[in-house]
């Protein structure tokens, strides 16, 4: 695709006066990484984003700020209330930071604006996960909802989402990942390879998986699955046989008091693990992390039946126009351009653009966050803590190792409305 | 002039009308019209439809969590009144200087300036597995396993509701029975009553709007909670509030909504049959 790096100056001739003329000149692309927009326009300009705590940081606020001139407002909310806001509240926020498959259930409700590929400068360097579905030409799209099935519409203004690629883009991916079970390797007492490992008896009253119902249900699937005790056409879109099959096992498990407890939020987790209350667990892996900072062994144990990934995204709300529009995008440009995919990649999550965020990486960092290599030295956070010792290798290994190994994505299933109240039972038995 | 009169009076009410009818009478109205709403998975659909009570009380996880909201409800008001009645009395009665009585109120008081939810994650470590109380009992080589019960279960919950709830017992009991007459007492006890008597025949009776209003606080509260059952039980019990809570997380409105009306005719019937059995405003 022969896409211009400067095609967006026409439609920037909202911006008024001749400074933002001027502006929009300047950074039409021939400088990058730097603001497009004329500062005297954009530094009044507020951009609200509501998202989940996880992508919800501080220090991107701040670099933004600093990159960029103008002012990014973060409101971090539960999974729950990020859908709840998207739909309900479609003038509350500017940028919709959501996951994917919520993205099925509230582009729909059109609150949302696709975004133009032509304006997104990276958009040809973006993993291909999230464009084509297929991480190498060879890969097979996981089951459940793949980010490529939401990724496009079919026109500026639709809320159809297109089979194939189009040049209308629902969200930017920010943070990905594949998640696994964690265990705590000094109290299981045995090799973990599989997800039916967690039914083991000898770990009764000590297991945890989490209670967000579109979320529990996968783990729940990847486990039965694992078990032999169901077998799905696909884990991410059940039928309603199936839906029944997992629950009712779920509910047999926990009246044998298999379960210890079911965590809805990433704390809980990490105090359940910490704690002891539980040795193995769904876990996230930020979760995993924290439970080593205390001084807790913690393994993000890799499983033979593979990975149960997620991924979020940046979205534009509808009302955005004008110049906060073209503030969106530059915040969007400013956002694959390397900076914060490192900052990402040193937490554990994966980035949108490797290539950018390679090059805001050590060598060393790059080696053991993304190629699964020993670290050559202390690893730190973003923080600046030191996370690991040299000579760690990271759980799961490489990228490719972990992101071509997944099983399936977060989904949100046709049978939605089943699920729920087949969920409700399980919890109330 | 008795027609100014009646604007003026209309006019007074005014301000307390208009708020109860925006705060109050409009959102419950909207509960109830979206409670007959279709819906899939993106949106509402504004429609007439009975299927969210269909499925709703014809599910026997309904009658499964409502019995057990009842059931947390029942037994944490017992444990409240018991305990609440004690503490009140004691402050009322046993404690002579007024001094005391403000000390003593204050500190039943000073937890309370923390947030609910603190107090009741501060269950959490020590009840754990590893927690205080399983370590203390173990080192008193009074248990040789930890007590697994104590902490993700019914037990838990009852535990951290009777502990946030049992002031709204005390604070109103305490009033009425500062209210009193000691003479009454004195009477009581002059007419040959045992300590027992007095307190059966006069004090509980003397007593009934504070326990009433404790009561409605209480009852009230458990039966809409679900931060505490779900945070103390680890999400093995289920309460009627967390039901709305994972309809409503999936944008399943008008079933969470079809809940809020079944719970609120359940919880306005049995403060009706409390105020039935007490009339609060004659006593206050």
């Amino acid at each position: 695709m022969a896409r211009k790096s400067n095609g967006g100056v026409g439609r920037r001739r909202m911006l008024k006066g001749a400074a933002g003329v001027a502006g929009a000149a300047l950074g039409s692309g021939a400088i990058t990484g730097f603001p497009a927009i004329w500062a005297q326009n954009i530094k009044n300009i507020t951009l609200r984003q509501c998202g989940t705590g996880v992508s919800a940081i501080n220090e991107i606020a701040a670099k933004c700020k600093a990159d960029l001139g103008f002012t990014l407002q973060m409101t971090a909310l539960d999974s729950d209330a990020v859908v709840q806001r998207v739909v309900t509240q479609p003038n509350s926020f500017d940028i919709g930071d959501i996951e994917y498959w919520m993205c099925k259930k509230v582009f729909p409700a059109n609150t949302l604006q696709a975004m133009d590929v032509k304006r997104i400068k990276y958009f040809d360097k973006i993993v291909p996960i999230f464009t084509t579905g297929k991480l190498k030409p060879d890969s097979v799209i996981a089951q459940g909802t793949a980010p490529n099935t939401v990724s496009f519409v079919e026109g500026p203004g639709s809320t159809k989402f297109a089979k194939g690629q189009t040049g209308w883009f629902t969200m930017i991916p920010t943070i990905y990942n594949a998640d696994t079970l964690g265990i705590r390797p000094d109290l299981v007492g045995r090799k973990i390879e599989n997800w039916k490992d967690i039914l083991d008896p000898k770990f009764k009253g000590k297991t945890s998986i989490l209670n967000i119902p579109s979320i529990g249900i996968m783990d729940a699937a990847m486990i039965c699955e694992s078990a032999g005790i169901v077998k799905y056409g696909d884990k991410g879109n059940m039928t309603k046989a199936e839906i029944d099959k997992t629950i009712d096992f779920l509910i047999k498990t926990k009246k044998e008091g298999q379960f210890r407890a079911f965590w809805k939020t990433f704390d809980e987790s990490v105090n359940l693990m910490t704690s002891g209350e539980v040795v193995i667990q769904s876990m996230w892996s930020p979760a995993v992390s924290a439970v080593r900072a205390k001084g807790v062994p913690c393994v993000y144990q890799p499983l033979k039946e593979g990975y149960r990934a997620w991924g979020g995204g940046l979205s534009l709300a509808k009302h955005l126009k004008g110049a906060q529009l073209d503030a969106a995008y530059e915040y969007i440009n400013w956002y694959l351009s390397g900076w914060v995919g490192a900052f990402l990649n040193r937490q554990g999550y994966y980035s949108a653009v490797l290539e950018t965020a390679k090059a805001n990486m050590s060598a060393d960092e790059w080696g053991f966050w993304m190629e699964g290599k020993p670290a050559q030295g202390d690893i730190k956070n973003p923080q600046g803590v030191v996370v690991e010792k040299k000579g760690a290798v990271r759980d799961g290994g490489s990228f490719y190792d972990r992101m071509g190994a997944v099983a399936c994505w977060n989904a949100v299933m046709d049978e939605d409305r089943y699920m729920v109240q087949k969920w409700n039972q399980f919890i109330a038995a | 002039m008795s027609r100014i009169n009646a604007w003026i009076t209309y006019l007074q009410v005014a301000p307390l009308a208009l708020v109860f009818l925006l705060f109050l009478v409009v959102p419950i109205a909207t509960i109830i019209v979206v409670s007959f709403f279709d819906y899939n998975t993106t949106q509402i659909i504004p429609a007439f439809i009975l299927q969210n009570y269909d499925e709703l009380l014809t599910s026997p996880v309904t009658w499964r969590t409502y019995l057990q909201t009842i059931e947390f409800a029942a037994i944490t008001w017992v444990l409240t009144l018991v305990i609440g009645f004690a503490v009140a009395y004691f402050m009322a009665f046993h404690v002579r200087s007024p001094t005391v009585q403000t000390v003593l109120f204050l500190i039943c008081t000073i937890p309370f300036w923390t947030s609910n939810v603190i107090r009741m994650i501060s269950w959490i470590p020590f009840l754990g597995r590893n927690g205080l109380a399983n370590t203390t009992l173990l080192n008193l080589g009074l248990i040789r396993e930890p007590l697994e019960f104590l902490l993700f279960s019914d037990f838990a919950v009852v535990l951290a509701y009777v502990h946030l709830y049992t002031l709204f017992m005390v604070v109103p009991i305490f009033n009425s029975m500062m209210r009193i007459d000691r003479a009454l007492l004195e009477a009581a006890r002059d007419a040959g009553a045992s300590g027992w008597q007095t307190l059966w025949n006069v004090v509980v009776p003397l007593c009934k709007p504070g326990i009433a209003i404790g009561s409605i606080f209480v009852v009230t509260i458990v039966m809409g909670d679900f931060v505490t059952v779900r945070l103390m039980s680890g999400g093995q019990s289920a309460s009627v509030g967390l039901m709305m809570m994972n309809a409503m997380s999936l944008l399943q409105y008008p079933a969470a909504a079809a809940n809020a009306v079944i719970l609120l005719l359940l919880v306005l019937f049995t403060v009706a049959a409390m105020m039935r059995m007490v009339d609060i405003r004659k006593e206050l």
